[in-house]
């Protein structure tokens, strides 16, 4: 009980930075990702590959190095180290770790929703051409919104991914649930408990992010009178 | 602050590098291993829905699934420490713990993170076999074994194939976690190296250089398994 006492409140102001890493990266992630996913679609063959290499770079190498390249490598540039900007990105870890995270996702949320953008069918953008509608309001009224629907159970996994990376932020000295719960181990030799604890906050907040996203799904597929179909596990599915 | 990829090559880095890269493939493999040793059972134990033991299955990969894997590697290495040491040293193996015991820990700790996900992906595609194949091989009077065997195994592989790929990948990039409790793979090498030399910018970038040809690598090999696996067109 002592423990619990000691160790909740602890993890609890872990929890507000895993909160506030994962919101701010999965904020950025989903812009980039979006910006990728339509550049991977260009016709133009520097654009295209660039969002493809930068997918293949971001896919295939650990987060952890990623991390660690941005923590402790991107100083040495004496480019960045003297730009005020992005000296002050670099030089505090959590704001790296939410850098390297934002990166990280958005490669994998360009794939997300570039299967979207492709599933949308032809005939509805020919139509859509037809009506005279500008690429802008196309994108805006037709593709976007008929690829996020498509996108979304996806894009779930994903989010409860990135819950699952910001602890790698502990590794850079940010103090969040993971990072505390190292912490208090070592303090406190309770290793089995203290990974409980830590483990149910993490168990609790990835039901509560699942459960946002159906509801925001039911909410966009209204029109189709059924709810969406349940999927198997209450965890993501395999990527 | 002059130090370039002639001083990587000077200070003998590359041999260590190189080591690290094989420590980092032989946990991967075994870890991969051990992991569909698990996925296998406990996806049958899914797909059968044994009473007691596939709700067991269900907590457990949930909460592998669910958890951060570093939280995971350090409940199992700080928990197990003290305990492990106690046995080695009463039965005199002290040394040789402490060389074996990173290694064992950490493909403990990767294999039942794979082995979560590998469950999931064999009880899909155990889900995925019609109905009526196994029916008919009942109805031909086909032993157990062998209707596993001949029917139930080589579809279950072929529909795997794509999902195992993916928790390959994401095993691989798993053993980069483990840098953090001291097994001198890849990326502990380029950490101490990083360190040493005060550079870690190109460290760090071999490292992902190397994962990257790791991850590229095994891809390639996958994607031709795969159509060797997958049927062929009109046969």
């Amino acid at each position: 009980m002592e423990l619990i006492q000691l160790a909740v409140p602890v993890l609890l102001k872990g929890l507000w930075m895993t909160l506030t890493l994962t919101a701010l990266s999965v904020a950025i992630g989903f812009n980039l990702g979006l910006g990728l996913a339509i550049l991977r679609g260009s016709d133009n063959s520097w654009l295209s590959g660039f969002a493809r290499y930068y997918s293949i770079v971001f896919r295939g190498t650990p987060l952890l190095v990623q991390i660690f390249l941005i923590y402790y490598g991107l100083g040495q540039i004496k480019f960045i180290h003297d730009t005020p900007a992005m000296w002050w990105v670099v030089s505090e870890g959590s704001r790296c770790a939410v850098l390297a995270l934002a990166l990280n996702t958005a490669a994998y949320t360009s794939e997300i929703l570039r299967g979207g953008l492709v599933a949308v069918p032809a005939g509805l953008v020919e139509a859509a051409k037809a009506c005279g509608m500008s690429r802008m309001t196309r994108f805006r009224r037709i593709e976007f919104p008929l690829a996020i629907r498509q996108a979304l159970p996806a894009y779930g996994n994903e989010i409860v991914l990135m819950v699952k990376g910001t602890s790698l932020a502990s590794t850079i000295t940010v103090l969040e649930i993971t990072g505390y719960a190292k912490r208090l181990m070592s303090q406190t030799f309770a290793i089995f408990e203290v990974f409980a604890i830590a483990g149910v906050l993490y168990l609790v907040l990835n039901l509560v992010l699942i459960g946002i996203m159906r509801l925001v799904e039911r909410r966009l597929m209204r029109h189709t009178g059924s709810a969406p179909q349940i999927r198997s596990a209450t965890m993501q599915q395999p990527i | 602050m002059e130090f370039g990829l002639v001083q990587v090559w000077e200070g003998g880095w590359v041999g260590a590098i190189l080591r690290g890269a094989a420590v980092t493939i032989a946990v991967g493999v075994a870890s991969m291993i051990f992991g569909l040793i698990i996925g296998t059972i406990c996806g049958l134990i899914k797909w059968r829905a044994v009473f007691g033991l596939s709700q067991m299955v269900d907590l457990y990969t949930s909460v592998i699934r669910g958890v951060p894997e570093l939280l995971i590697i350090y409940l199992l290495f700080f928990g197990s420490v003290e305990f492990v040491t106690k046995i080695a040293t009463a039965f005199g193996f002290a040394e040789l713990a402490d060389a074996g015991y990173a290694f064992f820990i950490t493909v403990a700790a990767i294999s039942a993170i794979s082995g979560a996900y590998s469950t999931e992906v064999i009880r899909g595609a155990l889900a995925a076999i019609p109905k009526g194949h196994i029916e008919a091989a009942v109805a031909l009077g086909l032993p157990s074994r062998r209707i596993f065997a001949r029917i139930i195994a080589p579809q279950m592989l072929r529909i795997a194939f794509p999902g195992i790929n993916n928790v390959w990948q994401t095993t691989i990039k798993d053993t980069a976690l483990v840098s953090v409790v001291g097994l001198q793979e890849l990326m502990r090498t380029a950490f101490i190296g990083a360190g040493s030399t005060h550079n870690p910018l190109i460290f760090y970038s071999i490292a992902a250089l190397v994962y990257l040809m790791i991850t590229l690598t095994s891809q390639v090999g996958f994607n031709r398994v795969e159509t060797l696996l997958s049927p062929r067109k009109g046969a």
